[in-house]
């Protein structure tokens, strides 16, 4: 009895030690696993980029090694998320007027502000409304078309554009009482493609994906109609990667990444 | 205070519980008391909207209602006009979305009902129809009006839906849920904050007098 006590005891204390032994060394290798792994960028990418941003994002996690996350939404609730904070490392944002008023608040770096696009906006009919776009928005005022899509211009860039190019041509009040409004632009592309719309005004990116394409004709409105749909991006004071963040937006302003935009429907500087 | 869409969408919840209930009486009453074996299968089509999420609803109305759909087609033709972007549409995809919540409250009210009533009234001669009307439906008043309450609710807190079928219209298809949305997204706050605040006093009362009803203090009273 006398010997066992401290052998049990022995053999506890070795047990202990193996165990302690297992767990340093397990968190070691986590530790060492998480240095040779990709390192993590997050962004926060307006609707209107879906056509475009998986692209940007594969082609940079091959350029370095990183793994790029893109959450698509509307730059007005990533505007309140970030403000509230939310993890992200770059905003792209449809309306510049977000990031700048961000900067402003100090929610993110004025340095990094770029503005990586303008947005163009199309008038966009199905192939069988019967509806000529060709016309261009006087064409809207015939009786056929009952209803236009159009973004919420409250709040949507796209359709703040829309509704100023409407007024450009003094067509807006004789087919104001037509409007719908879809939440964002994704959305009034399929209130008009889904058929429950006559018409709409799209951006250009959206009329140019391969759906639209073969569903539809679209007739791009003048720029002169609207003021500028600039869009700009951001890196946020938050982040834990702001080096990464800098050179993610150093990839979007490459000669072949601007070529790549305007193919897709956006003007660049 | 959008006091517009207030104002709609007291009328489109109003006029929601009432079909509701006109419709969920005897559906509710067919699935509690009906002895055919695959009750359960329309069961579980009435519960669907539970788990279904207003995006895949939404999207297949959009859908059903647009010109490339039979239905869209035939209601076009009766009408001369489509139903996506009208008050019409919003109370066709609200009572799909609400069912659940007037079904479920009364089948499970008139299940609680004594078998024995039902069979002694049978026993006297009275049709179905009779003990219905004298027998159960009194005996499940407050699992009645639980239903009528929470269709009424949850049709105020519609918000995917009438997204994606509303088209977002003043006075027409613009609910108290989109408004705020439209003010939040705005960065309008203080509008948001105040129709918000109505819309949660409005809520908190209306569960209140939900669970207010269903604990019965009365009933718990030994009786003399």
């Amino acid at each position: 009895m006398m010997c066992t006590i401290p052998e049990g005891g022995l053999l506890h204390r070795v047990r202990m030690t193996a165990i302690v032994a297992a767990i340093v060394a397990l968190a070691l290798g986590l530790t060492a696993y998480a240095q040779a792994a990709p390192q993590a960028l997050t962004i926060a990418a307006a609707s209107d980029l879906q056509t475009v941003m998986p692209e940007l994002a594969s082609g940079f996690e091959h350029s370095v090694n990183a793994k790029v996350t893109v959450s698509f939404g509307s730059s007005g609730n990533f505007f309140a998320q970030i403000q509230n904070g939310a993890p992200f490392d770059v905003f792209f944002s449809a309306d510049i007027e977000y990031p700048k008023q961000l900067v402003a608040s100090g929610h993110a770096d004025a340095m990094s502000l770029y503005r990586y696009a303008t947005g163009k906006i199309v008038l966009w009919a199905r192939s069988d409304s019967g509806i000529d776009v060709k016309r261009g928005l006087i064409g809207l005022t015939d009786a056929r078309v009952r209803r236009i899509a159009i973004a919420n211009p409250q709040h949507a860039p796209y359709g703040r554009a829309a509704e100023a190019a409407l007024r450009h041509d003094k067509v807006y009040d004789a087919v104001k009482n037509k409007l719908v409004l879809g939440e964002n632009i994704a959305q009034t592309v399929q209130l008009v493609d889904s058929g429950n719309a006559d018409a709409s005004i799209v951006s250009l990116s959206h009329a140019l994906s391969p759906l639209l394409r073969s569903h539809g004709t679209y007739f791009e409105i003048p720029s002169s109609a609207y003021p500028p749909i600039e869009q700009a991006a951001v890196v946020l004071t938050s982040s834990a990667n702001k080096l990464l963040a800098r050179q993610f937006l150093d990839y979007v302003k490459r000669p072949e990444i601007r070529r790549r935009l305007q193919q897709l429907g956006f003007a660049t500087s | 205070m959008d006091w517009q869409a207030i104002w709609l969408t007291a009328r489109l919840a109003g006029l929601v519980s009432v079909i509701l209930l006109v419709i969920s009486l005897p559906l509710a009453h067919w699935l509690t008391f009906s002895r055919k074996r695959w009750t359960f299968l329309i069961e579980s089509l009435v519960s669907l909207p539970l788990v279904l999420p207003a995006t895949v609803l939404g999207f297949y109305l959009l859908m059903a209602m647009g010109s490339r759909s039979p239905l869209g087609r035939w209601w076009m033709a009766a009408t001369g006009h489509g139903l996506a972007f009208t008050f019409e549409a919003l109370v066709v995809a609200s009572v799909l979305y609400s069912l659940p919540f007037a079904v479920q409250p009364i089948a499970a009210a008139f299940a609680q009902v004594e078998p024995s009533l039902r069979e002694a009234s049978a026993t006297l001669g009275a049709s179905s129809f009779r003990t219905f009307v004298r027998i159960v439906l009194p005996l499940s008043i407050e699992g009645v009006m639980a239903g009528v309450v929470l269709s009424f609710a949850h049709t105020v807190g519609e918000f995917g839906v009438v997204l994606m079928v509303g088209g977002n219209l003043p006075g027409i298809t613009r609910t108290v849920s989109i408004s705020i949305y439209d003010h939040v997204q705005a960065l309008q706050y203080r509008e948001a904050n105040l129709t918000a605040l109505v819309l949660l006093a409005f809520s908190l009362a209306v569960l209140v007098t939900v669970y207010g009803l269903r604990r019965r203090p009365w009933a718990a009273a030994p009786l003399a």
